[in-house]
């Protein structure tokens, strides 16, 4: 039973569910080619996206229906809810390509360290709503942000998953900075650590070394984690201008890509739809940035302005290290690109953050 | 309804808020410039390289850990070995490749069926191996028919080779491939890779392995190599330093030669191990290129066991060995002094049976001094009757008998050191006295493996009792040294100075004087101590039998066990030969004497000084 007010309805933001969608589009059309062969061309794995897409929806509209401004109240037990299920993944989990990140739930997987990552946003906000002003906050106001994301962040280190444990320190370190933590004492603590560490590191001996990477990442891969990334180079850079066009990737084809419709689908689709298809894309994630940052600006109160940033900062930390990566500009660490890659957990969870925003952005004339 | 804390956005917020939308977009634009630059400007060459996926991974395997002996002597090493590969892609028409391959390596259509059908499960462009360590003669057949062979050509993979054969190959191990099990286990491991499987291969498997490395390579059409792109150096496995010295290793084996048995000589200052011989034996190269079923099932059916490790494995009676410990036990219990005189007629009658001297016409009036130096069952059958098994038990533990050495090699075997609550949970019966009689000359429940014996002999030299250790020091390819293994104490005699001192002079006096039983290991250098032992193996009849009279199977054990010199030790050996042609005396301490005597001659030989410095520390140059 679903109330809602009429001026609501007024409000609803079309723009950026259809950009949303949109995105949504070239993803499955990528798993699609992703996964494509003459024996099948529709994999299971496109169906299942597609089923989520629209539990995502579903997810979405339910997310619409109460005021976000309850969930400040509730944004501890959210969080400790969330949680909970991740220390259940090392308890009961599966294990996947080497790692333990899935709690398996009925026919479907769920992948906890997915919605940490909104739960953890949602109670940040709800810490740093009432501390941030006009005035800097200070050094002790970082106690509990840091409270909030070490267990989470160890946990999903442990699991492991290094690329997603960078996009919950990242989006935390965002927030701070957001709310008001002074960028001086972030720059003298970067200041202080950064020389040291090439330091403390070319003094390690080779097997230390060693010890020490096999610990942060034991699926580490020095050859392997290159070779795809000159895979994944070659698979764009064949594209040229006008891409080989859809399904006609090669490099794809031949499962030259590892993780071609997860970590490295942003390859599949350049090398099929090109310069020009990239930048569609692009532009579609700007005009996403700039929807986000809209409602941001805009929200009735700190609370609000905080949430929706938290969520937009989760999504374009994604994106920027995804496709840093799959263009080998950055190091490759296991991440999805939002809306695009495979993965039912990740989709549900990004239409749930895309279901609050609406909702903040809806809710910014009501009081 | 609404919750009370709402509060208006600060402007500072939204200041903020536009110096983070400005960065994004700036990060956006980075990415447009990246794809310009991969998309446009590099485009064409990109198209060409992904057009025949010319760039193709190749493995570069480590080279294992080379394994030396205390002094820098090769044990166990790597050869480059040559396999032949194939890439099903490159070749034009796969079925004539391969029908080519079978005939020029004589392969029998199951190993063409079973190439063809690894050719379909394997990710694209890897490469297949058709046969691995191929010798001279087809390796210039595959070189000289290159052009009927598309996609077929040779690597070059390190293959582990224990040149000394079955010299040390219980405690060396073996390596093998990689099982289902183990890869699931471990993700550093691939398909078709080389673990240590058992022994030091095994317990040693992270130092010894190396990190693979790999080439990016970009080939032509037809697969062939034109260049690397890219390479990860392999990083190859450490070296591992035996505690063992391949001389006296090689003295032992002469020692024991053909006969079944083991010998362990060690340290007794420190548990390292100087010399390790288990006979039979196997080879472990065998087991490197993997196993038939015929063989390996006439490796298990041999009568001898070649597959026992009987250092560690192998649970035999003590016999009379077990006798310094009783002795041991009687003086530090005070059950005894060390003038006691007990009369040996020949045997004794207890509880209806009566229990015999190995010297028919007895000893006379002896005392343990005397008891031990000629072996005399009576005087211990006398004392057991004032001993409880408990007692005993406790004593033998103390030597480190009936549990673990705790060395690292798997599946040691305890030995057995019964007593009261043993007997009742074995056997739901009470213990009886004259079950004690038995243990007493180290016979009935009693068993102890081969390297237990010569640690208990260590701890009666020293009074300590330590971990017995193989590996001396782990140091990187360059020499670094990693690890070093030092002595670890794992127990110290609470026995006082002047009982020790009593068994030890009877001990000196079982090789130093001619009544003693071990006189054969006298050597003319130095001091030795030990003691004699023949350990029964089917129950004794009422007439003693020759030995040549015995079926092979049910003749008796010679032990002996020892250490030197008398004043301070420095070597501790146990040796066994089973189903020997006579006692203790007359077949172990030969053997015994032979692996004292080339330690001691070797040790003259290389000066003391220069010794003494090559045991504390191995790294020096080869």
């Amino acid at each position: 039973m679903l109330k809602i007010d009429r001026r609501l309805i007024v409000h609803f933001d079309w723009t950026l569910l259809l950009i949303v969608l949109l995105i949504i589009g070239c993803g499955i059309t990528t798993v699609l080619s992703a996964t494509h062969s003459a024996a099948r061309p529709v994999s299971s794995s496109v169906v299942r996206q597609l089923a989520w897409a629209g539990v995502g929806l579903l997810a979405m509209l339910a997310t619409l229906s109460f005021d976000y401004r309850r969930l400040e109240s509730w944004a501890y037990v959210i969080y400790a809810g969330a949680l909970l299920l991740l220390i259940l993944v090392p308890v009961l989990g599966a294990v996947g390509g080497g790692s333990r990140r899935w709690l398996a739930l009925g026919p479907a997987s769920l992948q906890p360290s997915e919605f940490i990552k909104l739960a953890l946003v949602v109670a940040l906000a709800r810490w740093l709503h009432r501390m941030t002003g006009d005035q800097s906050l200070p050094i002790r106001a970082l106690i509990v942000p840091l409270a909030l994301f070490l267990p989470a962040g160890l946990l999903i280190l442990r699991q492991p998953d290094l690329g997603t444990a960078m996009v919950l320190g990242l989006t935390v370190a965002s927030l701070v900075l957001l709310a008001g933590f002074r960028v001086r004492y972030v720059l003298i603590a970067l200041a202080v650590i950064a020389p040291a560490l090439p330091f403390v590191w070319s003094h390690l001996k080779p097997y230390q070394k060693q010890r020490l990477t096999t610990f942060l990442d034991p699926m580490a891969d020095p050859l392997g984690a290159g070779y795809h990334v000159i895979q994944s180079e070659i698979a764009i850079g064949s594209g040229q201008v006008w891409g080989k066009g859809f399904l006609h990737g090669t490099q794809s084809k031949l499962n030259f890509l590892p993780e071609q419709h997860t970590d490295f689908i942003f390859s599949v689709f350049a090398e099929e739809w090109g310069f020009i298809g990239a930048m569609v894309m692009l532009t579609l994630y700007l005009a996403l940035l700039l929807r986000c940052f809209m409602v941001a600006t805009r929200a009735k109160d700190a609370f609000g302005t905080l949430l929706a940033f938290g969520i937009t900062a989760t999504i374009f930390w994604q994106v920027l290290i995804n496709l840093g990566m799959a263009t080998g500009s950055l190091p490759v660490v296991g991440i999805t690109l939002p809306f695009v890659s495979y993965g039912g957990s990740s989709l549900l969870a990004l239409m749930i953050g895309i279901g609050l925003l609406m909702n903040i952005g809806m809710r910014r004339f009501t009081f | 309804m609404i919750p009370l804390a709402q509060r208006e956005t600060p402007v500072a917020l939204r200041r903020r808020l536009a110096v983070f939308l400005i960065a994004a977009v700036v990060g956006l634009l980075g990415l447009v410039s990246r794809l310009w630059i991969l998309q446009v400007i590099e485009g064409e060459e990109k198209r060409v390289l992904s057009e025949n996926n010319r760039i193709r991974l190749h493995r570069v395997h480590a080279t294992r850990g080379t394994v030396l002996d205390r002094n820098g002597q090769v044990v166990v090493d790597s050869r480059p070995s040559f396999d032949a590969v194939l890439v099903p892609e490159d070749a034009s028409n796969l079925a004539v490749t391969v029908e080519n391959l079978a005939q020029l390596l004589q392969q029998s259509s199951a190993e063409t069926q079973s190439i063809l059908h690894q050719a379909k499960g394997r990710p694209a462009f890897q490469e297949v191996v058709v046969k691995r360590d191929v010798d001279w003669n087809d390796m210039v057949a595959l070189e000289t028919h290159q052009l009927d062979l598309p996609g077929v050509s040779l690597t070059i993979t390190p293959r582990r080779s224990y040149p000394l054969g079955t010299t040390l190959s219980q405690l060396l191990g073996y390596v093998s491939e990689v099982s289902e099990k183990e890869l699931a286990a471990d993700p550093r491991y691939r398909m078709g890779d080389l673990i240590g499987k058992t022994g030091l291969e095994r317990g040693w498997e992270s130092a010894l392995r190396g990190v693979d490395g790999g080439q990016q390579i970009e080939v032509d059409a037809v697969g062939r190599k034109l260049r690397v792109l890219r390479e990860v150096e392999e990083v190859p496995g450490n070296t591992v330093t035996l505690t063992v010295d391949l001389e006296v290793q090689a003295a032992a084996e002469r020692a024991l030669g053909e006969r079944d048995g083991s010998i362990v000589a060690l340290d007794p200052n420190s548990g390292e191990i100087l010399a390790y011989v288990n006979h039979p034996s196997y080879d472990p190269n065998v087991f490197a290129h993997g196993v038939s079923t015929d063989e390996w099932q006439r490796l298990m059916k041999d009568p001898h066991h070649p597959l026992t490790h009987r250092a560690i494995q192998g649970q035999y009676p003590p016999g009379s060995t077990f006798k310094f410990i009783m002795a041991t036990a009687a003086i530090e219990e005070g059950l005894i002094n060390p003038f006691t005189r007990i009369h040996c007629g020949g045997g004794v009658q207890f509880g209806g049976h009566y229990f015999r001297c190995w010297k028919k016409g007895g000893h006379g009036a002896v005392d343990l001094h005397e008891a031990l130096v000629q072996s005399c069952d009576v005087f211990f059958y006398q004392l057991a009757q004032r001993m409880q098994i408990d007692t005993i038990a406790r004593y033998a533990r103390a030597f480190g008998l009936g549990m673990p050495t705790g060395i690292a090699l798997e599946h040691e075997k305890t030995g057995t050191i019964p007593d009261v609550a043993w007997k009742k949970k074995r056997f739901h019966q009470p213990w009886y006295a004259g079950e004690t009689l038995s243990v007493a000359i180290g016979q009935g429940y009693v068993t102890a493996t081969p390297l237990q014996m010569a640690n208990a002999i260590a701890t009666m030299a020293t009074g300590s009792r330590f971990r017995p250790h193989f590996v001396k020091q782990v140091a990187t390819p360059d020499g670094e040294v990693i690890e070093r293994v030092g002595p670890e104490r794992t127990h110290q005699l609470k026995v006082r100075e002047t009982t020790l001192k009593l068994v030890r002079d009877a001990l000196r006096d079982v090789v130093q004087t001619d009544r003693g039983t071990g006189k054969k290991a006298r050597l003319k250098t130095v001091e030795v101590a030990g003691k004699t032992g023949t350990s029964q193996v089917v129950k004794l009849g009422e007439v003693r039998l020759k030995a040549a009279q015995i079926p092979w199977q049910s003749r008796d054990h010679a032990w002996f066990v020892a250490y030197a010199p008398v004043d301070n030790p420095e070597i501790a050996v146990a040796a066994i030969i089973e189903h020997a042609d006579g006692g203790g005396g007359a077949i172990a301490a030969p053997a015994v004497h032979d692996v004292l005597d080339a330690y001691f001659r070797l040790r003259e030989a290389r000066g003391k000084a220069n010794y003494a410095q090559n045991r504390s520390s191995a790294d020096r140059p080869l």
